[in-house]
């Protein structure tokens, strides 16, 4: 076995344990962690493709970003896993039913995979020669995919709407810092001095 | 070679660019006081782009590389989108207003939906497709729920947003696995690929889940189960747009997957379509007897009618997307008008939704009940209304490839259908003596009412030229 096809198989096997195990573990703090690891290995499937730049984008963007904050909701939400486990394990034999027809369907669609001859040349001019992953990911992105490049900007841009829709408040009941109005205070108005006699007071 | 491709998703960039402008302009002046006016000037921009869309478009343009589609079956649905969310947020001001959700981006994100629905009609590519699916999909779910203080809405947009990821889950699946199969994403490179009427099993995996998750966003059974929920729980006026412009987006969308990449394997998913399609009919006649809510009622009718569409879709030829297309086309109009009725239904200045209320309302308002009940008519498919002819036209497509059994089994199902829709009738006409109910008088609604109820009289003369239209449209998608 080359060395290729070793490390095919050892990412492959974690990206498939570590899925398995952010399902089944009873801790959803591990859970994230296992997710992190099917993160990590699929990012090596990516190298090992030879698309470098998406690895290093599910390493940054995925592991460093979305799977922290992940650590952080799973923290910080008071939501009881316990219960929600007990609740699923009432449905967990019937799912596992359905689970395994769905594999035996797949079983028999993967094993009688055929593709296209027009297919394989298509998906082999995806990537110019002589240019590196970047420069081609970048090619595609802001030429043949100009259009669903513009339109998840528009997506991103509903979603903070959205955002702000749903969750801002503007609360009238506590006070807030005007700047402006501090600034533009007058001394005059805000203090007065008084002369006070010795003796008398005010 | 740009210049040509944003040149036909001029219309796009239009209303994106106005929905943009608007956001930032209402964020920096008037805010929330500005709801209004800006309510009834998207509405204004959309129509006038419909127009636009209407008027001017001719011919087949293909941009960004087949990744986008402007013909004939595209303009029509657009239009169709436009127009109908148009009158629903005009409809929709003044129960905003009146119940404290008039705020600016209502008609922001509306407006946003729509770019999402015309770039799904208009989907020549897979990426394409699920781009616009989203843009529509997010702001939908965030309208839904729109009314954050009440536990049902917020119910309801969660309850459509989790569904909802999971179709488009299983849709990007399916996607996968014909991406898998045909090397490409584009429409036209599938079928060339899928063309011969040979279907290797991976393919028809890839195909089934599309359908899946394309038939969890027209609602068909049984991917429908968040349909009553989200119709119930979401503010009215967002029911009544659900109910009407999505609906065409996805319908349309539909025609154009299955037709376009699709095309040449059509016995393979015409069987899943009529079995969806006879599904619905049936869960939506049945399932809507026991309702008293008629937002609920209206979503069964909702699932029952998109069986009737599918009719056209099963039948796999032109007249069949024809039929089709000018079923949508009547359907929205039919619940244009029943949602303005719905809209204006309120006691004591709060809003009603239980269709006990409506009993003998017709002695205190003959003229609203006389317009009700010729929408009701319509849309059971009673025979001197236009409702029957969208019926009528998916049957004649059904016929024309032998698929009897369909139109048997929907002539039953409408006639189980009918039940629901008289019940209403006889509510209000013979019912008992109870609590009134009063309509807000806002003339928009009225008119859009009475409005509806004339379309669905008047256009039994020729449909105003819908079904040469129609014809035109789908000989674009279907050659």
């Amino acid at each position: 076995m080359s060395v290729v096809a070793l490390a095919f198989y050892l990412f492959a096997i974690c990206v498939i344990a570590g899925g398995l195990m952010t399902v089944i573990s009873r801790n959803p703090v591990h859970s994230v962690l296992w997710l992190i690891l099917a993160f990590l290995s699929s990012a090596g499937l990516f190298v090992l493709l030879g698309a470098e730049f998406v690895a290093m984008l599910l390493i940054i963007v995925y592991v460093g970003a979305v799977a922290v904050l992940f650590l952080f909701v799973v923290m910080m939400l008071d939501v009881d896993f316990a219960e929600l486990k007990a609740e699923m394990a009432k449905y967990m034999p019937l799912a596992l039913l359905i689970g395994l027809v769905l594999l035996m369907q797949f079983g028999m669609a993967y094993g009688s995979w055929e593709i296209t001859d027009s297919a394989r040349a298509a998906r082999g001019a995806v990537t110019p020669d002589q240019l590196e992953n970047t420069a081609a990911l970048g090619m595609l992105l802001y030429d043949q995919y100009f259009l669903a490049f513009q339109l998840s900007g528009l997506i991103l841009l509903v979603a903070m709407i959205g955002a702000i829709v749903l969750t801002l408040r503007h609360r009238t009941d506590v006070k807030r810092q005007d700047i402006l109005a501090q600034i533009y205070r007058d001394p005059a108005k805000a203090m007065e001095l008084r002369d006070v006699k010795p003796g008398q007071g005010l | 070679m740009i210049q040509a491709d944003l040149n036909v998703i001029l219309p796009e960039i239009v209303i994106s660019v106005y929905a943009m402008l608007a956001l930032l302009g209402a964020v920096y002046t008037g805010k929330d006081r500005l709801s209004g006016a800006l309510t009834w000037l998207t509405a204004a921009v959309m129509a006038l782009v419909a127009m636009w869309i209407a008027l001017s478009g001719q011919g087949t343009n293909v941009a960004f590389g087949g990744m986008f589609h402007d013909d004939g079956f595209a303009r029509f649905a657009k239009v169709t989108i436009l127009l109908s969310g148009a009158v629903v947020l005009v409809m929709s001001q003044d129960y905003m207003a009146r119940r404290g959700l008039a705020r600016f981006e209502y008609p922001v994100l509306v407006a946003l939906a729509t770019v999402g629905m015309m770039v799904m009609v208009s989907a020549g590519d897979l990426i394409a497709l699920y781009m616009g699916l989203e843009l529509q999909s997010l702001a939908l779910y965030v309208i839904a729920a729109f009314r954050r203080d009440s536990v049902k809405s917020t119910e309801a947009g969660l309850k459509y947003f989790v569904l909802g990821a999971l179709s488009s889950g299983l849709l990007l699946y399916g996607a996968s696995l014909v991406y898998g199969f045909a090397g490409t994403t584009l429409f036209s490179g599938i079928i060339a690929t899928a063309g011969e009427g040979y279907t290797p099993l991976g393919l028809l995996f890839g195909l089934s889940f599309m359908v899946a998750g394309l038939a969890f966003k027209i609602s068909a059974v049984p991917f429908h189960m968040w349909t009553p929920d989200v119709y119930e729980g979401a503010p009215t006026p967002v029911t009544a747009f659900f109910a009407t412009a999505p609906k065409v987006a996805a319908m349309g969308l539909f025609a154009r997957v299955l037709h376009d990449a699709f095309g040449g394997v059509s016995h393979d998913w015409g069987q899943i379509i009529a079995m969806l399609s006879v599904l619905s009919m049936f869960l939506g006649a049945v399932a809507a007897i026991g309702q008293t809510n008629i937002k609920r009622l209206m979503a069964f009718s909702s699932i029952a009618h998109m069986g009737y569409a599918m009719i056209g879709l099963a039948a796999g030829t032109a007249l069949g997307v024809q039929s089709m297309l000018t079923y949508m086309a009547i359907y929205v109009t039919m619940n244009i008008g029943t949602f303005a009725f719905i809209l204006a239904m309120e006691k004591d200045g709060q809003p009603v939704t239980d269709i006990s209320a409506l009993n003998l309302y017709a002695k205190r308002e003959p003229a609203r009940a006389l317009a009700l009940l010729v929408l009701l008519f319509s849309l059971a498919g009673v025979p001197p209304m236009l409702g029957f002819f969208a019926k009528l036209g998916v049957w004649q497509a059904a016929l024309e490839v032998d698929m009897v059994w369909l139109v048997v089994a929907s002539a039953v199902a409408s006639a189980i259908g009918a039940f629901y829709y008289l019940r209403i009738v006889f509510f209000m006409y013979f019912g008992a003596e109870g609590e009134t109910l009063q309509t807000a008088r806002a003339p928009v609604l009225w008119v859009c009412l009475m409005g509806s109820a004339l379309v669905m009289v008047v256009g039994v003369v020729n449909m105003f030229g819908l079904g040469s239209v129609a014809a035109a449209a789908a000989a674009t998608l279907v050659n």
